[in-house]
């Protein structure tokens, strides 16, 4: 069980000239859940980003390697096709594009899947039903207009479609929307279940991990992995923050992720999100 | 995209629009501009004396006016070089079967025929300066619906007394120098009356074809809605591609009557080495619509901004248009729209789209004069550039004189962002789908307004032009 699936090496990387990983030793083994955690603008989206290819980051050094194969310099449609899916906490508006044809679209790059026809349509129909996602969904813009609720129900939707290898899944901020926690723990449990997914989950959220099975743990401040151990360190750094790796509040330029501003908490009812989530996963593990 | 049920007019390739014909048999008067040319056109057609007279006045505006200089070059057309007649070995047929075997194939190639037993009340077929075919559905006609060529119309009396009250009264040919061209030089086209309170179901076609070698195409289309009737009126366009200039310089005139409503659809697909100079023109009247629906693929120059006038109290004007402009294409459109009554309303949303070095250019004029109190104008334009070598712009002009209007402007001109590449491929898709997905997107108002066998075709155009455009 420890074959490794992701390996990252001596990754560095910058955005124009500003340098924001550093050295990144990073390893998830299939099967496994890993968690990368650390505070706003520590990297950690830049991470999944570069893992996947964005094209506004430059690999300096080191290499990324996914089931055996270097995709250091491959292009971002062929990683998705040799097995790896990054869900963007912020996806893109595409206008005019109506969902059905954008999935349909998807799942013709994937040969592996043979969802043609009607496999296809039964197969949106059941993946809408464990996300409890209406049908109506489908003929609209690919996530124009949506909520936050809405839009990390069309990526989930597509996990679960494509069925990766790898999920980097990158909730950097998921813990303010209860809609959005909620069907991120339903569509991991479901991931699990259906084909053994591996999952690296990137976010600062500690209560979203509570009820995950997370094998590894890992800390990034200023675009350094600082620690990394088993679940453990999660309860540490719920109890102690990330001060305790060197990290000053202060310092850190919020550039990556939306900052957590006091209103916007204010419009969120934290604990009933938690409470919906909780329930969820709790469901999930029981159906097991 | 790929949901919709594909036809026979959605196998677009490229060998679809662009193959030739023999012109063996084709007659062919001499190029360049003369009365004696004008002359020989017209004693042809065997036409009434008024309109020699009418030809030879516009040949004489013609000469007396300037190319216009605000703009695409179209200093690569020289007149003498164009042969502005060129007539089809055959006579115009309402027979299939009976049209010469090349040019069948040819209208059978681009799904004429087979279009119009699927879903139109009527078709027409221009080849070169000559209609070759000409249907209606008897249904149709029964209501008392004409649609015929217009030459022909003009052979019956009471047709004849109609058009000339009609003809280049909307559109004169002092109107600019093309306009005069058309005047002087024009040949085919078709003419359309639908009487009053009558309501079509299905669209009438006319489809143009230009396979002569250097020849302009002229061809007038009038079209009378009367009041409380209802058309839609399809008009396609394509020709091969010669290395010589082509040049096409159609006139459209619509006249819509009270309570009417007349929708214009059109996909232009001309080659890469027309000029193309088109003057469309609709005249509203109380409480009626005209709705406008262009796409604009081909050309090498385009000067094309149909222009409505509201002339009744409570009429609409509604236009939806695409322009997609590839490497050597100069493409000028957009509309034109004269709100001269009270409680009239114009609707202009238009898109852009240039690459591989093209240029775009959306023009409108609005005016709205003091007669036209309690109006509506809303114009919303978008642009988007797919590399850094194309070109797109935007030239809004409004002229507002009444009070209590409501005026609206919308323009945005971007490019293909690299997130919403990055975010498509990221899920397999490979970056030429990715982009050709976008530029679908952005064209799907436009393909929403189109009759489904339309909607396909423009989305393989684009599909087409779409081909090797990402480096």
């Amino acid at each position: 069980m420890s074959e490794a699936l992701l390996r990252v090496s001596g990754l560095a990387a910058r955005a124009g000239e500003k340098q924001i990983l550093h050295d990144i030793d990073l390893t998830v083994n299939r099967g496994e859940i890993h968690v990368l955690m650390g505070p706003n603008g520590a990297g950690k989206t830049t991470l999944g980003q570069v893992i996947m290819g964005s094209p506004s980051f430059t690999v300096d050094a080191g290499s990324i390697e996914l089931d055996g194969a270097d995709i250091t310099s491959m292009e971002v449609d062929k990683r998705s096709r040799a097995g790896l899916f990054m869900s963007f906490q912020a996806p893109v508006e595409v206008p005019g594009v109506p969902i059905n044809s954008f999935l349909r679209a998807i799942v013709a790059q994937h040969d592996n899947l043979n969802l043609k026809g009607k496999k296809f349509k039964q197969r949106i129909a059941h993946i809408a039903e464990q996300l409890d996602m209406p049908e109506s969904v489908f003929t609209r813009e690919l996530n124009v207009g949506f909520s936050g609720g809405e839009r990390k129900k069309i990526e989930m939707m597509q996990l679960l479609l494509l069925q990766p290898k790898l999920a980097i899944l990158d909730e950097t901020d998921s813990g303010l929307d209860v809609d959005a926690l909620n069907v991120v723990s339903r569509a991991i449990a479901v991931y699990r279940e259906e084909c053994d997914g591996t999952i690296l989950i990137v976010t600062h959220n500690t209560r979203i991990l509570e009820h995950l099975p997370v094998d590894r743990t890992h800390v990034m401040v200023k675009g350094t992995i600082v620690a990394e151990d088993d679940a453990s360190l999660i309860a540490k750094i719920d109890a102690e923050g990330f001060e305790q790796f060197g990290y000053v509040a202060d310092e850190e330029p919020a550039q990556e992720e939306p900052a957590m501003r006091d209103q916007e908490v204010g419009q969120f009812d934290v604990s009933a999100a938690l409470a919906s989530a909780e329930e969820a996963v709790r469901a999930a593990e029981e159906g097991e | 995209m790929a949901e919709r049920q594909r036809s026979q007019v959605a196998d677009v390739d490229r060998s679809l629009y662009d193959f030739t014909k023999s012109e063996e048999g084709s007659e062919r008067l001499d190029a360049g501009l003369t009365p004696e040319i004008v002359r020989e056109i017209s004693e042809r057609k065997d036409e009434p004396e008024w309109m020699l007279e009418h030809r030879l006045k516009s040949l004489e505006i013609y000469h007396q006016l300037d190319v216009p200089d605000w703009g695409p070059s179209i200093e690569g057309l020289d007149m003498d070089n164009i042969v502005t007649y060129v007539k089809p070995p055959t006579e115009q047929k309402s027979d299939w079967e009976s049209v010469p075997d090349d040019i069948k194939d040819t209208f059978e190639r681009l799904g004429i025929p087979q279009a119009e037993r699927a879903y139109l009340a009527g078709v027409g077929a221009q080849y070169d300066s000559e209609l070759v075919y000409h249907n209606i559905q008897e249904s149709v006609a029964d209501l008392g619906v004409v649609y015929s060529g217009i030459e022909e119309a003009m052979k019956e009396p009471k047709w004849e007394a109609i058009i000339r009250e009609h003809f280049m009264h909307l559109i004169t040919p002092d109107d600019h120098k093309f306009a005069a061209l058309h005047g002087a030089v024009w040949s085919g086209g078709s003419f359309v009356y639908v009487p009053a309170g009558v309501k079509m179901d299905f669209p009438l076609q006319s489809y143009f074809r230009l396979n002569a070698k250097g020849a302009g195409q002229f061809e007038h289309t009038l079209i009378i809605v009367e009041d409380d009737a209802d058309l839609h009126f399809i008009e396609g366009c394509s020709a091969p591609k010669y290395n010589v200039a082509n040049l096409h310089a159609g006139a459209v005139e619509l006249f819509v009557g009270k309570r009417a409503k007349l929708r214009y659809s059109t996909i232009e697909n001309w080659s890469k080495n027309m000029y193309n100079l088109n003057t469309k023109r609709a005249i509203v009247d109380e409480d009626a619509t005209i709705e406008w629906v262009s796409g604009s693929f081909g050309s090498h120059v385009g000067y094309l901004y149909p222009m409505s006038i509201l002339k009744g109290a409570r009429s609409n004007c509604d236009f939806t248009g695409i322009t997609f402009s590839g490497a050597t294409q100069n493409l000028d459109t957009g509309c034109k729209v004269v709100l001269n009554a009270p409680y009239t309303s114009a609707h202009i949303d238009s898109k852009g789209i240039s690459k591989g070095g093209g240029t775009q250019t959306f023009r409108s004029s609005v005016v709205v004069t003091d007669k036209a109190e309690y109006s509506n104008v809303a114009v919303a334009c978008a642009s988007l550039m797919l590399d850094d070598i194309s070109r797109s712009d935007t030239i809004p002009a409004m002229d507002v004189r009444a009070k209590h209007v409501n005026v609206g402007h919308e323009a945005s001109i971007g490019r293909i962002g690299d997130d919403m590449l990055f975010y498509l491929m990221s899920r397999g898709v490979s970056e030429q789908e990715a982009s050709t997905m976008i530029v679908n997107g952005f064209a799907d108002p436009v393909s929403k307004e189109l009759p489904l066998e339309y909607a396909v075709e423009m989305n393989n155009l684009i599909k087409l032009e779409m081909e090797g455009a990402i480096g």
